[in-house]
Order: structure tokens, then C-alpha cells, then sequence
């Protein structure tokens, strides 16, 4: 036993491969016969992807999920930032131009409204649980943008420990439901081309949220959507502790 | 060679990456603005220009869609290594916050949509696509 564990230990990233593949393996069975494929199985594997992560952080009392767990310590490498970007900028081979340019101006207007909207929706949030200083109200309204423009805006403006780990959460939990939701809306709101996606990626903005909810939803929509969505925290973090802050104060007369 | 297309798959991710960097040094912000977007098009730009100059291998495309068929279990790794335990215990402020957002984004989506017009969908691109690619081009004056 201790040698089995010493060896996927010492090769974690191929223990992530084959663990993954596994979960893969089961969620497109369960895809098949449970569901008769109307549940896309990369929706299944996500869903069963976060529900593991919540067993591990319950486990082992960490903060990366499974990853806690020392033989699955590569689903950390192997989820991480660095093969995450490396593989979404990988989908931009498929892109077509000319899809993308007739979606420029509208995903830069998607953009705009998917930094805004969700931080005053954030913002009348955690006014109406009681907060009433600028910062803890600007922090807040940030993390329901994205969750590093949340801590980035609240270390920017010095809000206090506790808030900042409120708007880490928020983001967080706005990734999860973008994830798990996606394939369920997708329909609804028309996103089946090219142009929808960006405006999607635009105005959901969690990198990781967009593209765990497009994948499962129509892998082919991946790359127009993380076009956009790469520019979202970006855009966040630039207005959310300048302009987005100052108007908040300037409102409240702090 | 495989290795080309991991090669300049890696070129365009770090050149992205680092003017994403410089960027947010510029705008004074503490992150990376559109590294990977940019990255995306310097990706793009340089499968135009081997398109163009018939330079695109085999093997260069192995190399790069490789990665990108990678990208699923990438994300369900991403996902089983969240702080999902953080974000269920935030609290109602979290829930609220979270599900308010979503719901008023997906919505408007939905109006961007309805507002900007029917495009072509996805499956209609490509049996379009599909379509055009098993009609000769008569008109080219080529032949074959």
C-alpha cells in the first residue's frame, strides 16, 4: 500500500491524467445511460469535479480541494493556471476571423456591462446585509465580478480581512454556478453561435467559470468565449479600485 | 514536427503573457490584462500566416490541437481544485450575491441576443461549411 501511494506520489501530474481520465470515463457513462445524453458528460465530470473538491477541502481542512489529498497534488499542476491558459490559448487555432471581428464591438460592450452590472448588483448585496463603509460596499461589489478583482480591489483600498474573504467567496461561488448552470440555460439565452459566446465570456468574465460552463455546453464555443472573458479581470481590476470606488464614495459621502 | 506546434504554441502563450504583464504595469493595475486574449491572437496571426504561406505541417497542428482537445480535463482538474468548501460557507450574502449575478448577466445575454439579430448558429456554420467544401469551385478557374 505504501508503495502504491509512493508512486503515484512521485509521478503526481500522470496520477492527475489517469485520475481525470477515470472521472471523465464514469461521467460519460453516466452521461449515456443516467441521463440519455441530455447532460453533456463534461457537465457531469465538472459537477462531479467540484463536488470531489468540496469531500477533499471537508477531508483535509486545505483550501485546493482534492489537491490536499498528497497523491492527487498534481489535479493542483494539472488545473493550475499555467496548463489552464496554455490549453485555452491552444483553442484559439480554431477560431475563425471572421467570426470574431463582427463580435468585436458588441463583446467590448458585453465587457462594460459585465464589470458594471454585477458590481452594483454586489454592492446593494452587502448594503442590504448592513455594510455601509466604501471600501467593505466596493470590495463586496468586486468580488461579484470576479474573485481576484475582489481581493485585488480590497487589498487596493484597505478593506478588512474578513470582507476580502467574502468577496473571494462570492467570485468563487459565481464561478461554480456559471460551471454547473451553463448547460442548463444555454438554450434559453441563444448560445449556440459564435457572437453569443463572446458577448457570453464578456459579460460572465471567471475565466474558469466561462470556460467550464461553455465547455460542457458546446466545446466548439470554448475559444470565442475565453477570447473575451480573458480581458474581464483585467478590466475589473482597473476600475473596480479607481472609478468604481470613487463613484461608490461619492454616493454614499463617505 | 509535433514539437514546432507545442513550441510556438508556448512562444505566443509566454509572448501573450508577457504583454498582458507590461500592460497592467502600464495601466497600473496589479494583474495581467488580456495575456491570454493576447496570446490568443498572436495564435491566430500566426496560423494565418502559415495558412498563407502553405507552411502549416501535420505535425505543427498535432502539436497545437493536441493541447487544445486537452482543455476539458484541464478544466475538470480546475474544478475539483476549488475552495468550494469557502465559497459554501460564506454564507446568504455569498449565495445571493453569486446567483444575482449570474442570473442578471445571463439575462442580459439573452437581450444582447435578441437585440443584435439572428446570426448563424453553430451547427449551421458548419454544414454550411460542410456543404462548401464538397462543392467544386468551378469559378477559381482551378482545377481539382
Amino acid at each position: 500500500m505504501t508503495m502504491i501511494s509512493h508512486v503515484l506520489v512521485a509521478n503526481s501530474l500522470i496520477t492527475a491524467f489517469a485520475a481525470v481520465g477515470i472521472l471523465m470515463w464514469i461521467s460519460g457513462t453516466i452521461s449515456k445511460y443516467l441521463t440519455f445524453g441530455r447532460i453533456h458528460g463534461s457537465a457531469i465530470a465538472i459537477m462531479l469535479g467540484l463536488a470531489l473538491a468540496f469531500w477533499g477541502g471537508l477531508v483535509t481542512g486545505g483550501e485546493k480541494g482534492v489537491a490536499d489529498l498528497p497523491a492527487l497534488a498534481g489535479i493542483a499542476l494539472m488545473g493550475g493556471a499555467m496548463l489552464r491558459d496554455f490549453a485555452i490559448v491552444a483553442t484559439a487555432f480554431e477560431v475563425d476571423v471572421v467570426h470574431a471581428r463582427k463580435a468585436g464591438l458588441i463583446g467590448a460592450v458585453a465587457l462594460g456591462l459585465g464589470t458594471v452590472v454585477p458590481f452594483i448588483l454586489g454592492v446593494f448585496v452587502a448594503a442590504a446585509f448592513g455594510y455601509t463603509d466604501a471600501e467593505s460596499l466596493t470590495t463586496i461589489g468586486a468580488g461579484a465580478v470576479t474573485y481576484i478583482v475582489g481581493p485585488v480591489t480590497g487589498a487596493a483600498i484597505g478593506a478588512s480581512s474578513p470582507v476580502i474573504a467574502l468577496s473571494i467567496a462570492t467570485g468563487v461561488f459565481k464561478a461554480v454556478i456559471v460551471m454547473i448552470g451553463t448547460p442548463f440555460v444555454a438554450k434559453m439565452i441563444g448560445l449556440n453561435n459564435p457572437r453569443s459566446a463572446m458577448v457570453f465570456g464578456g459579460l460572465m468574465g471567471t475565466v474558469s467559470g466561462v470556460s467550464g460552463g461553455l465547455a460542457a455546453t458546446d466545446r466548439r464555443l470554448v475559444p470565442y468565449g475565453a477570447l473575451t472573458a480573458t480581458f474581464h479581470t483585467g478590466l475589473g481590476c482597473l476600475v473596480a479600485p479607481s472609478v468604481l470606488y470613487f463613484a461608490v464614495r461619492a454616493i454614499i459621502g463617505g | 514536427m509535433t514539437i514546432s506546434g507545442v513550441a510556438l504554441l508556448s512562444i505566443c502563450t509566454l509572448l501573450g503573457v508577457f504583454l498582458g504583464d507590461l500592460l497592467g504595469v502600464a495601466l497600473g493595475v496589479k494583474a495581467n490584462v488580456g495575456g491570454v486574449g493576447i496570446a490568443m491572437m498572436f495564435l491566430i496571426a500566426a496560423r494565418l500566416w502559415l495558412v498563407r504561406r502553405g507552411l502549416l505541417s501535420h505535425g505543427l497542428k498535432t502539436g497545437v490541437e493536441f493541447w487544445g482537445s486537452f482543455y476539458i480535463p484541464i478544466v475538470v482538474a480546475m474544478a475539483a481544485q476549488q475552495n468550494v468548501v469557502a465559497a459554501a460557507k460564506g454564507g446568504p450574502i455569498v449565495i445571493i450575491a453569486g446567483i444575482g449575478a449570474v442570473a442578471v448577466c445571463f439575462a442580459m445575454v439573452a437581450l444582447i441576443g435578441r437585440f443584435s439579430g439572428r446570426v448563424e448558429t453553430m451547427d449551421e456554420i458548419e454544414a454550411r461549411e460542410a456543404l462548401e467544401a464538397s462543392v467544386p469551385h468551378f469559378k477559381s478557374g482551378r482545377i481539382g
